[in-house]
């Protein structure tokens, strides 16, 4: 059962992002609701990698201790890298928003004629 | 002779990435010194780009069923201890079909460009997440790894988002990039979910070695759901189509035609997954009713078919009531793309029955080409659209009148591209619209009724829009605009030129490039035993 709680964790991660990001009327929180998405999955990926007892695959003179596996560590690197870019993109289009609207509710804003 | 086939052929599907990639980050260091060298220099990229497309293109039809897989790390073995580590890139009839697609693109986009932009500032960067953009996109469109094309995904979501904001002193512009980059986001992370689920259960990244031990547990099944839903997203169908209009509207025509390609490249990337990473468990029985056998491939069928019924729905009468300019046209691409799955779903529901597959494989057949054909047609059609706002500031039809006669050739153009998207002969919509009707209406002849309605409806759309921005009197305030700059003609002129190439020659199209790509759709196991062969 304990080894059930980190992907219960993940769910539930992905599931309050899911929220925040389709009811959430603030950009902020829109945003916020990404991250955690991300921080779901990342999660996901790390509890794959684990196996019981395991070490971490960096260090070598161990002996014939269990390591866990390698490849999802690079996976969730990758993918935090990414998500960094993206969040800073986001973040970025939200300063630009709210010059030029000056509220970051979405139901205000890329409303007028073109 | 030699050394092209040593080096530029062995390497090519990493060099198709590897040099935009590279051009785009040498490009903010070519524009300190002048304007023209680094439009040269883009450009230089970009047909560099596509000359080894093409001589990739050529080693891939010159046999049929041909696979050239480039493996990263070069002669190091594939596997070790049982494990597939190495990344690689596989390419087939499709993967090379969908790079041809983009390579047309990104060279009309960067000669269109030039004139385009050529008043804005910040060019550098521009052009710096342009090449980005179509780095990504052939990444996508060739990589044989999941995770890869994840990377790859994410990397066009970013540049195109940033281009799509491009024009940050417009509210909406801003607006839009920010759905884009919401929606993708969420796409490439259930996309992300889904190859955790999957190298959880088979300790592989690789598509091949993944297709050759899918199992189809209850895992693989959230799964192939979360990947759809995922590529859905990116690929603009209907549920989730809302950023799509705003996304192509509002970004600059130039940056609209790559969007078109990033669209096509993520609906490529759901029917690798369908057909070839679940090709083998397509026909798996998943329940039974009575007698009857509900297989997969029906029920995907199925849900996809009512998908596209929608999304052409939806698409088109949004393009009735629209009167911008571009909003109207990224509505029909919408409907367009309903085509394309429409012809996917109906392909999946028949492909795989054991007495008659020629029906399937016509509608696959359609599908697939339509996917070329939506892309120069929308792609015409927005560059046009662009045009007429370079010319006149204006993109509301309201306020648009008798634009024909002072611009003539986009007139021409437009009208191209108006026959083109509505499937009037002879123009190359016709073409794959009519392989459409015909293998759709031996599923159900309602399928084809719907498709054919909703396709005269975006006739009677944009004779609208042609009857309202090019015929009428002059109007005053356009009395001195004039003919768009000659690079941007050049650029309309090449899409034209292909369109009406097809539209005359389809059987050339089809039996040439088409067939090669639907030939990879149905035989996954050749896909698999390319790479497990050689480990």
């Amino acid at each position: 059962m304990i080894y059930n709680v980190p992907y219960i964790a993940v769910v539930a991660l992905i599931l309050i992002g899911l929220y925040a990001v389709i009811f959430k009327r603030n950009l902020i929180k829109i945003v916020i609701g990404i991250t955690l998405i991300e921080c779901g999955v990342n999660l996901f990926l790390i509890t794959l990698a684990f196996r019981q007892d395991s070490i971490a695959p960096i260090y070598r003179g161990t002996g014939s201790r269990l390591m866990s596996l390698p490849v999802p560590h690079a996976l969730t690197l990758t993918s935090i890298v990414i998500g960094v870019a993206v969040l800073a993109l986001m973040l970025s289009l939200v300063i630009h928003i709210y010059r030029h609207y000056g509220t970051l509710d979405v139901r205000k804003i890329g409303r007028e004629e073109e | 002779m030699n050394i092209i086939d040593d080096i530029f052929l062995l390497h090519s599907p990493a060099l198709i990435v590897a040099i935009p990639l590279l051009g785009a980050f040498l490009t903010p260091l070519i524009s300190k010194i002048n304007d023209k060298i680094r439009n040269g220099f883009v450009i230089f990229i970009v047909l560099f780009t596509s000359a080894i497309v093409f001589l990739l293109a050529n080693d891939i039809y010159s046999e049929s069923g041909k696979i050239h897989t480039y493996v990263f790390g070069g002669s190091a073995a594939l596997t070790q201890g049982g494990f597939a580590i190495r990344i690689l890139f596989e390419v087939d009839g499709l993967n090379i079909f969908m790079a041809i697609i983009a390579t047309i693109l990104a060279i009309a986009g960067v000669i269109y460009s030039w004139a385009f932009m050529k008043e804005n500032t910040g060019l550098d960067k521009y052009y710096t997440l342009y090449l980005l953009m179509i780095a990504g996109m052939f990444g996508m469109i060739l990589t044989g790894d999941m995770f890869n094309f994840f990377v790859f995904l994410e990397i066009t979501s970013i540049a195109s988002c940033a281009l799509i904001a491009f024009w940050t002193n417009k509210g909406t512009a801003v607006d839009a990039g920010f759905k884009y980059i919401v929606i993708s986001a969420i796409g490439a992370l259930f996309i992300l979910f889904a190859v955790a689920l999957l190298y959880g259960q088979y300790n592989a990244l690789n598509m091949a070695v993944i297709a050759s031990k899918i199992q189809f547990s209850f895992l693989d099944k959230i799964a192939l759901v979360l990947l759809i839903s995922g590529l859905a997203m990116k690929a603009g169908i209907v549920p989730m189509h809302m950023w799509l209009p705003d996304a192509y509207g509002r970004a600059p025509s130039s940056v609209t035609l790559i969007l078109i390609g990033v669209t096509q490249a993520s609906l490529y990337g759901a029917l690798r997954m369908i057909f070839t990473v679940y090709g083998g468990k397509l026909t798996t029985t998943i329940n039974q009713v009575g007698e009857v056998n509900i297989d997969l491939n029906l029920l995907l069928g199925i849900i996809i078919v009512g998908l596209a019924l929608l999304t052409i729905f939806i698409g088109v009468l949004m393009a009735l009531k629209e009167n911008n300019f571009k909003r109207m046209i990224a509505f029909a691409a919408v409907a367009e793309i309903g085509y394309m799955i429409l012809a996917i779903g109906a392909a999946l529901t028949t492909v795989f029955s054991t007495t008659d597959t020629t029906t399937g494989i016509m509608a696959l057949k359609g599908g697939v080409f339509h996917i070329l054909n939506d892309a120069l047609d929308v792609g015409l059609l927005f560059l046009v659209a662009g045009a007429i706002y370079y010319a006149t500031k204006e993109t509301s039809l309201n306020r648009l009148g008798g634009l024909a006669r002072n611009m003539k050739y986009t007139t021409i153009f437009f009208l191209i591209g108006l026959l083109a998207v509505s499937g009037m002969p002879p123009m190359n919509g016709f073409a794959s619209k009519l392989i459409i009707y015909e293998s759709t209406y031996q599923v159900n002849p309602i399928l084809s009724i719907i498709a054919i309605l909703c396709s005269i409806l975006l006739l009677a759309v944009f004779v609208k829009v042609f009857h309202s921005a090019f015929l009428g009197p002059k109007l005053p305030k356009f009395e001195n605009v004039k003919e768009v700059p000659k690079s941007m003609l050049f650029a309309m002129g090449i899409i034209a030129c292909i369109i009406i190439f097809i539209g005359l020659f389809p059987d050339l199209v089809v039996n040439n490039i088409v067939q090669p790509a639907v030939n990879a759709l149905t035989n996954h196991s050749n896909y698999i035993a390319n790479v497990i062969g050689g480990i």
